[in-house]
């Protein structure tokens, strides 16, 4: 009976362990940014939001934020409808296509970033499009379809056909049926999908190094200069901002959950 | 023979369904699809012969050092990963239902912080004049243990980051095993040790397995930490890909060590897919 007690003790302090790590920077980032001095510490001294100011007056900061807003909503703008269309195909799809076309919408998420990033830089490099926000859209769009359709896919999977058959045999067209039964009933997974694109745009920082050259600067990219030549709390402060919409963004998908 | 209405019902159905599939077959295979292809085929078309880019990246020592410390930094990962997971999975498959939100929440609010945030906090966090020096330095530690700007730190960060692919497919295994069969060992006469070795260990070991080839699969094509955790001996070849794209414009030798790097990540996750049920893992995030 002690080594299964001494076990279960043995348990618990690692996976508290565990979790202290696992939140450690994600907590830490927070009190760096309202540091008083010019460098970032850990525990940071004094009380300021000058580099909040930092990060809403200068141009660098403020622009790249403006851009990374505007790329994430025209990318949930783009992936929403096509990974929802996406998803509905996906369903009635037999037999061996079912398992062809799994691995091929998962292909984006399989392939590692940087080797997408690689390949669409050769490619918009050819168009023109390097250091455009319609190319970082295009970039985006590739890494966020997975995620809308996993989403759509998820509620699709629990929604009862019959309904739709039943709005069918009581006289609605094929479109109308799909337009009054079956999208209201899939708008959880289609909300949640588009929650997923935005903070994939948002998000991501390694397509953007590629994609972004020097007149689509995005938040993550502007980040990563900051980072390298001097470690600002600027930095921080942009951190905190990242921070702050993944919460938001969470917050709403387990609102959108729970309706 | 098949019957008009039916027949034209079905053609129906698949045009639809061609319809439904083309958007998003259009965006992927123009956006993603063609520029990997194209990019494999840069890789081989060179004027001094197909194959140099690869003859280069097989002769020159320093690309050899970059492969096998790539190679190696991920599989330590991966095995730490198990290390520390193991205990945190065991939790959240057999715990309580406000024991298991606790742990879930600690994984979902690290996994969504952006990977660059979470590696810029554990720079300040882990430097010389960081908390972590600063405490082993009261225990007269504090000079002798660099933690960042060398391979620990990129082990920390990489092992924090990658920790819920681990911990995810592992609980999820072990949630499924019936408690039964330990019991069963145990009444058989078993030690609590010898029923855990013995029985529980064989039934999860899928989900390890998952586990580690997903962790050292991601880890494989790490870039943001080991660029700002790592010291210039720790390069990933994510790094050399970069270098190669934005410092020397050598895109032709960038996409042969992108093949590389996406040749074993196909095979990986073939090999994952094919033994450990992978894809299962992939889908159900």
């Amino acid at each position: 009976m002690t080594s299964e007690r001494l076990a279960s003790h043995a348990t618990s302090v690692a996976t508290a362990f565990v979790c202290v790590l696992l939140l450690l920077p994600t907590v830490a980032v927070m009190p760096l940014s309202i540091t008083e001095t010019n460098f970032v510490t850990f525990p940071p001294r004094g009380f300021s939001l000058r580099w909040y100011e930092t990060l809403f007056t200068s141009d660098a900061w403020s622009g790249a934020m403006v851009t990374s807003f505007i790329t994430a909503a025209l990318t949930t703008v783009v992936a929403t409808p096509i990974g929802t269309m996406m998803a509905l195909g996906l369903a009635r799809l037999k037999g061996r296509w079912v398992g062809i076309g799994n691995v091929f919408i998962l292909l984006p998420i399989i392939v590692p970033t940087i080797v997408t990033g690689v390949a669409l830089y050769g490619l918009l490099a050819r168009l023109g499009l390097i250091g455009t926000i319609p190319g970082l859209v295009l970039g985006h769009t590739v890494l966020a379809l997975p995620f809308v359709v996993i989403n759509v896919a998820a509620v699709l999977q629990k929604f009862d056909r019959r309904i739709e058959q039943a709005a069918r045999s009581l006289g609605a067209s094929p479109l109308a049926a799909f337009r009054l039964v079956t999208l209201p009933n899939l708008m959880p997974g289609v909300a949640a999908g588009a929650l997923f694109a935005f903070l994939t745009s948002f998000d991501d920082f390694v397509i953007a190094l590629f994609l972004a050259g020097i007149g689509a600067v995005t938040l993550p990219v502007q980040m990563w200069s900051g980072i390298r030549f001097e470690i600002s709390p600027a930095v921080a402060a942009a951190s905190t901002v990242l921070l702050f919409m993944s919460c938001l963004l969470l917050l709403l998908q387990w609102w959108v959950k729970r309706r | 023979m098949m019957s008009a209405p039916a027949g034209s019902r079905r053609a129906t159905h698949s045009t639809a369904t061609v319809l439904l599939l083309l958007p998003g077959l259009f965006v992927l295979a123009g956006m993603f699809i063609v520029p990997v292809a194209q990019l494999i085929i840069d890789s081989f078309s060179d004027s001094a012969g197909a194959w140099i880019h690869y003859r280069r990246i097989a002769v020159v020592p320093v690309y050899l050092l970059v492969l096998a410390r790539t190679l190696l930094v991920s599989a330590v990962t991966a095995a730490l990963c198990l290390l520390l997971g193991f205990p945190v999975a065991y939790r959240l498959a057999h715990a309580s239902p406000t024991g298991k939100s606790i742990i879930l929440l600690c994984i979902f609010l690290s996994f969504w912080t952006n990977l660059l945030v979470r590696a810029f906090s554990w720079m300040v966090l882990l430097n010389p004049n960081g908390i972590f020096n600063q405490a082993l330095g009261l225990i007269g530690l504090g000079d002798s243990v660099k933690l960042v700007y060398n391979t620990t730190g990129v082990l920390i960060g990489q092992t924090q980051i990658l920790l819920p692919y681990m911990i995810l497919p592992l609980a999820a295994v072990m949630s499924r095993v019936d408690p039964t069969l330990m019991n069963a060992a145990r009444s058989l006469g078993a030690s609590p040790t010898r029923a855990f070795l013995a029985v529980y260990i064989p039934l999860v070991k899928s989900g390890a397995m998952a586990g580690l080839v997903l962790v050292f699969t991601l880890s494989l094509g790490s870039f943001v930490i080991p660029a700002l955790l790592g010291g210039p001996r720790d390069m990933f070849l994510a790094q050399l890909i970069e270098f190669n794209i934005n410092n020397t414009l050598n895109l032709s030798f960038a996409s042969a060590l992108s093949t590389v790097l996406l040749a074993a990540t196909l095979i990986l996750y073939w090999i994952g897919n094919r033994w450990f049920q992978l894809g299962q893992v992939w889908g159900g995030r």
